[in-house]
């Protein structure tokens, strides 16, 4: 019992994220309304996102900017060691994956407007109807 | 349906809590994500780059290739929108509303016929919002101070966490607060469409035009010690200033 506290403990933060995943997972499986669908889609990504920045946190390590500012060009003023900051490139990554999230985001809504507009309405079921009539 | 959803989704929830028991612990210094690439990234930026924020160094420099394609998809996405949205021909309808602002009057106007422009009418249609001052007024303060701010996190990604996508983020929210508190047809004005597919392109251009120089001066594409000849400074401002321009 003390070994699954352990366990918990030290690994809460994935556990966290991947409940995140499955709310949006399901959010995108189960929900009828276009929108929410997107919705969950949205969540999904930004589970993953949150996901990957914690992957690289350290303990005791502040954030990725040094902090002596830019007194000594290229002579190597301060000793820097990695162990203070934390690690930027999940940071980098991210932002690339972020902003993918946000274009797909924006054309997904741009595509249910137009769904709107040609079937009066944004209900799966009721879309799906109206396709299979004509 | 819903019980289909729910079982794929506590399966896969589990198994993926099956798989983390294999992790590193968080936050350990140790972890094999912080040990072979990173150390470098992180001791070697201020004399490589001479830029304190790490972040915009690997992203602008380090893996500038990467970011250009960025801001291409950024710039694809906004396209596929413009096309999906775009009214092609807007008829005139038969008859125009038009409402005076201060007693809420309604004026019908025919078709052909003309009301002189004054601020006293507004006009009514599928893109108009009830007139609040409340809103309008605060709004009407804040959006310029949004943008100044959007432009001071773009200049100053450099040292501080900001720099070009967080900034642009800013700006176009400053955009659509103006779409959102008056109507929409307010927001257009200020902004044409025009305006805005020009504006995308150019961003486009510049970070791939900065590219282009660096390979014209003489190195590889998006080296930007090659900046150093024409802006006259030691390479490693050069390379400053060069994430500045992206």
């Amino acid at each position: 019992m003390g070994d699954l506290i352990q366990i918990v403990v030290a690994k809460y933060n994935y556990w966290i994220y991947i409940t995140l995943m499955m709310i949006g997972l399901y959010a995108m499986i189960v929900k009828n309304n276009l929108v929410k669908k997107i919705v969950g889609m949205n969540i999904f990504q930004t589970a993953i996102i949150l996901y990957y920045v914690s992957t690289g946190a350290k303990k005791g390590a502040t954030i990725p900017i040094l902090e002596h500012g830019h007194d000594g060009h290229g002579a190597g003023a301060h000793m820097v060691h990695a162990v203070d900051y934390i690690n930027p490139l999940p940071h980098v990554l991210m932002l690339t994956a972020i902003v993918v999230s946000v274009a797909t985001l924006g054309v997904a809504l741009a595509l249910a407007i137009r769904i709107y507009n040609r079937y009066n309405t944004l209900e799966e079921d009721e879309i799906l109807a109206q396709i299979r009539e004509k | 349906m819903t019980i289909i959803g729910l079982i794929i989704v506590l399966s896969t929830g589990a198994l993926l809590i099956y798989a983390t028991v294999d992790f590193p612990v968080w936050a350990d210094p140790a972890s094999p994500a912080s040990l072979h690439l990173s150390p470098h990234f992180i001791e070697r930026t201020m004399e490589e780059t001479s830029v304190p924020n790490i972040v915009t160094a690997v992203l602008a420099d380090y893996r500038g290739y990467d970011t250009m394609y960025e801001t291409t998809v950024i710039f694809s996405a906004g396209v596929a929108c413009f096309i999906l949205l775009r009214v092609l021909l807007r008829e005139e309808p038969g008859e125009r509303l038009y409402r005076h602002v201060l007693t809420g009057v309604t004026v019908r106007v025919k078709k052909g016929a003309k009301l002189p422009p004054s601020a006293d009418f507004e006009r009514i249609d599928a893109l108009w919002a009830p007139h609040d001052l409340i809103v309008k007024t605060i709004c009407r303060f804040l959006i310029p101070f949004i943008q100044l701010f959007a432009l001071y996190v773009i200049a100053h990604g450099h040292h501080s966490p900001g720099g070009g996508f967080q900034g642009g983020v800013i700006l176009g929210a400053s955009v659509i607060l103006l779409a959102i508190s008056h109507d929409l047809r307010t927001a257009v004005q200020r902004m044409r469409e025009k305006v805005d597919a020009l504006l995308c392109a150019t961003g486009v251009f510049i970070y791939a035009g900065t590219g282009a120089l660096c390979l014209l001066l003489g190195l590889n594409f998006l080296d930007y010690s090659a900046l150093a000849s024409v802006l006259r400074v030691d390479p490693l401002t050069a390379r400053s200033h060069g994430i500045l321009s992206v």
